[in-house]
């Protein structure tokens, strides 16, 4: 999983004895080099994509300068192009579905890693990593056709007369926008959040657990306290991984979100994400300023995920530190 | 693995000498609207012309021009047809124009769902536009009442509905609202996608079909075919003549019609608010778009062969597809431009 850190010993050293011919003819030096270009693909991708990103969008960058991510207009036939609204629409629809999604999908790996039998757990996994392959454009049309209706007719109407008098819950219930968005994307996440999370939990040492038990510890505790934290590391991989596919749901997200470029407090207003915007504009853009603009949006969308990213890997680091837990995997 | 790669080396092989061998191949891309009277069109060519072969890309209008104005396709395809700027931009390449030539025609149609309203509402210029700018907020504002004498129309807010993606179905819708009101003209624009006053996005005819359908006191547009297909109620539309008409095959080539008279040779002509008494006022041609000069005689004769019998028996085709076709004076037109093409 590259969102997890692991260090691997360098294999330099081990065989620096021999000649390079001798190691050439026995494959390690060709592995060696095939395995690197391989791993050095990875970098080149990214820096290709950052400039293709980064020279297609010239124009807006120098007209709009820093106003394309401090502006809300978005009008292709006034050549005005502002980008926060996507901005403000990709980050609260992956909070949404990261804040449900989180608690669920790790609560239901500890369950199956460390509670259940194994065979309901085999069986439970076979069918989560079913759901993870699941084209998104099915859960768009499962939004569409189950969760709008019900949020508007229950859901949106319930938590109204509940928490109306929060600015979040305000509005009228159109059933889709910002929590729509957000729900079914936590639906969508949820599956890597268990099986990434699972496939850790069940890798921590036996001893660990062991050790814990014999110290008199119950059954809970020494998940919670002992198995939990030391599988950390992983755990965090899994909700980067969530959260990357968060951020850049484009199918199902534009299915249910109400493809309106506003800033609003209320989750029940509809909104737009800058995935959903670039898949719903970028055939018929004509013009290159509006080509480019929806470009930029992309390198926007690179930027938010690199930063977030970089953001919560502080996290980790900050956190692994205080704490005794080897967050390895 | 030797085995393996030996076989792919001769079926490679063999696909190259397959390849070699085929037919005349002519590449097109644009507008996704016409797509399946197209796919159509080009497969019955082929029966009929089996050294001809035509490929043809839907990947919008847009997209379209900027091949073919790139020269990557030999043809292109819009729903809306090409500007000034985009024909300048063409004619600078190249140093030769590009030519219209409309193929079939198109129309939206105003969609709503009022709880217990299941009669077809009649819709004025001045309804349409008011509730798209935001300023006809209820189901029974008189704007809209007045010409639905006898239907208990609600109090309710009135959610609109728009397609969220680009398309020429929101070329066509808000080419309509640009005529027939000033001010949607200077506040809004036309466009095939533009920045709305109001309302929720719904990705493709299906998007905003399925919003419509499971939003109460909704109204929005559609593409006419969709709406057939799917059997979908929706209302009808007061045209310049004064009169309600109802989106059909005929009422759209009435529109075209009855702007056939001022036709101008380029054919870059839009027929929303077209005259006449049965003309559908939310109408539109969509254009091939065939540059004015081909390298290559085989492609420019192979081309000019399909545009020809895509004007007439191809004309055919289309009621069977839910496409609304030409009238006659345009086919009449378009063959004489056809000469043009060298």
């Amino acid at each position: 999983m590259a969102t997890t850190t692991t260090t691997v010993p360098s294999a330099g050293p081990v065989v620096g004895s021999r000649s390079f011919l001798s190691r050439l003819r026995e494959g390690d030096e060709i592995a060696r080099i095939i395995t690197f270009l391989f791993a050095a693909s990875v970098v080149l991708i990214t820096v290709l994509l950052v400039f293709e990103l980064w020279r297609g969008s010239a124009l807006p960058r120098h007209k709009f300068g820093f106003n394309f991510f401090r502006t809300s207009v978005w009008d292709p036939i006034f050549d005005q192009f502002g980008a926060l609204p996507f901005i403000y629409g990709t980050l609260v629809t992956a909070a949404v579905a990261l804040i449900l999604a989180v608690p669920l999908g790790i609560g239901a790996a500890i369950f199956l890693a460390e509670l259940a039998p194994a065979r309901v757990s085999d069986t439970l996994e076979f069918f989560i990593d079913l759901l993870a392959a699941v084209p998104s454009v099915i859960y768009g049309l499962l939004g569409v056709f189950i969760i709008v209706p019900l949020m508007r007719s229950y859901i949106q109407p319930a938590l109204k007369g509940t928490l109306g008098f929060l600015p979040l819950f305000k509005g009228p219930a159109y059933g889709v926008g910002f929590l729509t968005a957000g729900i079914v994307l936590a639906i969508m996440v949820i599956p890597y959040i268990i099986s990434v999370s699972r496939e850790v939990l069940l890798s921590v040492p036996r001893d660990q657990r062991e050790a814990a038990l014999s110290l008199g510890a119950t059954r809970w505790e020494s998940t919670w306290k002992v198995v939990v934290p030391f599988a950390r590391g992983g755990i965090f991989g899994s909700i980067f991984l969530a959260l990357a596919r968060a951020l850049g749901e484009t199918m199902a997200v534009t299915m249910v979100i109400g493809n309106t470029p506003t800033i609003s407090a209320s989750l029940f207003s509809p909104g737009y994400s800058i995935a959903a915007v670039i898949a719903n504009e970028f055939t018929e853009a004509t013009g290159d300023l509006y080509l480019q603009s929806l470009i930029e949006l992309g390198l926007v969308l690179f930027i938010l995920t690199f930063i977030l990213n970089g953001l919560a890997r502080l996290l980790i680091v900050a956190t692994s530190q205080r704490g005794g837990g080897m967050g390895n995997t | 693995m030797k085995r393996i790669a030996g076989m792919l080396v001769v079926v490679l092989a063999l696909a190259g000498i397959l390849w070699a061998d085929s037919a005349l191949s002519i590449t097109g891309a644009g507008a996704t609207f016409p797509y399946p009277m197209y796919s159509k069109w080009f497969d019955e060519y082929h029966k009929k012309n089996t050294n001809i072969e035509i490929n043809y890309q839907s990947i919008g209008s847009g997209g379209g021009i900027k091949q073919v104005t790139e020269g990557t396709v030999d043809f292109g395809a819009s729903d809306g047809p090409m500007n000034d700027d985009q024909l300048k931009a063409f004619q600078d390449k190249h140093g030769f124009g590009i030519l219209h030539f409309p193929t079939v025609l198109g129309a939206d149609v105003p969609a709503y769902n009022i709880p217990g309203i299941t009669v077809e509402l009649n819709f004025t210029q001045d309804a349409i536009s008011g509730i798209f700018l935001g300023k006809i907020t209820k189901w029974n504002d008189p704007a809209i009442a007045g010409p639905n004498k006898g239907v208990r129309l609600p109090a309710d807010d009135i959610v609109v509905v728009h397609r969220s993606d680009g398309s020429g179905t929101t070329y066509i819708w808000t080419d309509y609202l640009s005529k027939i009101s000033d001010e949607w003209k200077n506040k809004v624009g036309k466009g095939t996608s533009v920045n709305w006053p109001v309302g929720l996005g719904g990705k493709g005819n299906e998007g905003v079909a399925g919003t419509i359908k499971n939003t109460p006191d909704s109204f929005g547009y559609v593409e006419l075919i969709y709406a057939i297909q799917n059997k979908m109620p929706y209302g009808l539309v007061k045209n310049s003549s004064g009169a309600f008409i109802k989106a059909d095959l005929a009422s759209v080539t009435a529109a075209a019609a009855g702007a056939a008279k001022n036709m101008p040779d380029d054919f870059r002509v839009s027929i929303t608010d077209a005259p006449g008494k049965t003309a559908y006022p939310i109408s539109s041609f969509t254009w091939l778009l065939v540059p004015a000069k081909f390298s290559e005689a085989a492609k420019r004769d192979a081309l000019k062969g399909f545009v020809k019998w895509m004007l007439s028996d191809g004309q055919n085709y289309t009621e069977a597809l839910s496409y609304a076709k030409l009238p006659k004076e345009v086919v009449a037109k378009e063959l004489k431009a056809l000469n043009n093409v060298q």
